[in-house]
């Protein structure tokens, strides 16, 4: 039915199956906009966030989306700014990826502010004494990057590439990626670090705050390195789930090990500068505000040492140690380990980053306050995962966003098909004509 | 918010701040207006030599 609109190939599955995948995920995205509307019309009371956890769910799934959604900005940098060709082959969907990240991460917080009516606010009566005010300005502004890189991809769909306007367009956008690509690496710079500094300069939270450099903190710095450090490893991760669901090879193994190790290195050297940080924090800036470590991480049922040793060590050093050996990342098992590990620990990260520091009492009558999301909540963090998956669906449906496919996964040519391939060298402008048989 | 508003005060954070939204927008804003008028250009002529 669709197979006109499918790129040339590459097979995929028949349309009915297609929809019927489209309608189950649809169910639950229809479940998360119903919680979003129920939030937006009846307000924030639809959540369990109080005056102890102004900032809660949401807020750590925005921190984690953009965390793992660094993997667009980085690897457009080492592709389009360092040149490193080999990442052709993964860019595509590296994009796609950031680009339902960021997407879900204005969704959430268009949901998290209450008047989404009023969201431009922030742009016109900027604050500009907030480090959110600049999340919110590169937030916006790397969406835009990310759009004109998605852009490109959507053209180069079957039908669309035969537009000339749409064809030029698509090939004059590629021209200049490289100043997208720059551009969107400054942007992503700037708001992965100011997320990290809003709690770095929390003085009035000793779990958070941190001493910096100038007026960043150094959680401004930890927290871009561990985007662009986990993003690529959530890239993997993605692509190793889609190879796996789609029964296929569908990136380079050259690809993948080239931007593994480049991910391992970057974690290694992030968890060595986190693991300083924390001792530093530790042993110098906590017990010179009163506070000693173990008061962190005791006297409540949740929060123990354990989520400490888990993010460094378990998911910081492991995965680092695998990715940067040769034998590590050429191992299927050992790879999928350490790019869940990756992923694991940025978002376990933000996490302590958001809710851990909500919930540590800060004077002497307080005690320990944990929080747990109502079902709102939960349906609209859902709901960009359900959306995530859609898009995705429809982009490797109709879009050729892994190049190598049709190299890795020869068709059988059936005669019909080569007639068509016949006909694509000289189009006679009958779309009809084209349609493949039944499945193609 | 641009200086002609009213809430506008010319100190380092409105420069900084807004400037680098500005920056950022015109770079967008000049890549993408280059693109289009120069996919235009090549509709026009007919070029097809792109192969990407």
């Amino acid at each position: 039915m669709d197979s006109a609109l499918i790129p040339r190939g590459v097979k995929r599955c028949p349309f009915p199956q297609f929809i019927l995948f489209i309608a189950i995920v649809g169910a639950v995205l229809l479940w998360g906009v119903y919680a979003m509307l129920l939030c937006w019309f009846k307000g924030l009371n639809q959540t369990n966030m109080n005056d102890y956890y102004g900032f809660a769910l949401w807020i750590w799934a925005d921190l984690a989306v953009i965390a793992v959604g660094g993997g667009a900005f980085f690897t457009g940098l080492l592709r389009y700014v360092f040149g490193k060709d080999d990442l052709k082959n993964i860019i595509n969907y590296a994009v796609l990826i950031g680009f339902i990240c960021y997407s879900s991460a204005l969704l959430i917080l268009a949901i998290d502010i209450g008047q989404p009516l009023r969201g431009w606010f922030i742009f016109w009566h900027a604050n500009v004494h907030s480090m959110l005010t600049e999340v919110a300005f590169c937030l916006s502004c790397y969406f835009g990057v990310l759009t004109i890189e998605y852009i490109p991809l959507i053209l180069e769909n079957r039908q669309i590439d035969k537009v000339p306007f749409f064809h030029h367009l698509g090939h004059n956008m590629h021209e200049i990626m490289a100043v997208f690509a720059a551009t969107g690496a400054f942007l992503s710079f700037f708001h992965q670090g100011s997320l990290g500094g809003v709690a770095g300069v929390l003085y009035g939270r000793p779990f958070a705050y941190r001493e910096g450099l100038f007026i960043w903190p150094w959680t401004f710095f930890l927290f871009t390195w561990s985007a662009a450090a986990c993003g690529p490893c959530f890239t993997i991760l993605v692509t190793k789930i889609t190879e796996t669901v789609t029964r296929k090879k569908l990136v380079k193994d050259s690809a993948v090990e080239l931007l593994a190790k480049i991910s391992g290195w970057m974690i290694l050297t992030y968890i060595i500068a986190k693991s300083v940080d924390t001792w530093y924090w530790a042993t110098v800036t906590a017990p010179s505000q009163g506070f000693s470590l173990g008061f962190f991480y005791s006297n409540n049922s949740f929060y123990g040492i354990w989520i400490l040793i888990l993010e460094i060590a378990i998911c910081g050093f492991v995965p680092a140690f695998i990715l940067i050996t040769k034998k590590g990342r050429k191992n299927s098992t050992a790879l999928w380990i350490a790019v869940i590990l990756a992923v694991t620990g940025v978002c376990l990260n933000r996490w302590v980053m958001v809710l851990q520091i909500m919930a540590v009492p800060v004077l002497t009558f307080e005690n320990w306050v944990l929080y747990f999301p109502s079902w709102q909540e939960i349906a609209t963090t859902i709901l960009p995962v359900a959306y995530g998956i859609i898009l995705i669906a429809i982009s490797y449906r109709y879009l050729p966003v892994f190049p190598n496919e049709p190299e890795l996964n020869p068709m059988e040519t059936l005669p019909a098909e080569e007639a068509e391939q016949e006909e694509a060298v000289e189009p006679s402008g009958d779309l009809e004509q084209e349609l493949k048989p039944a499945e193609a | 918010m641009f200086p002609f508003n009213f809430e506008w005060i010319w100190d380092m954070g409105h420069v900084v701040f807004m400037g680098g939204l500005w920056y950022a927008l015109t770079i967008l804003g000049i890549g993408m207006t280059y693109c289009i008028i120069k996919s235009v250009i090549d509709t026009c002529r007919g070029n097809d030599e792109h192969h990407h």
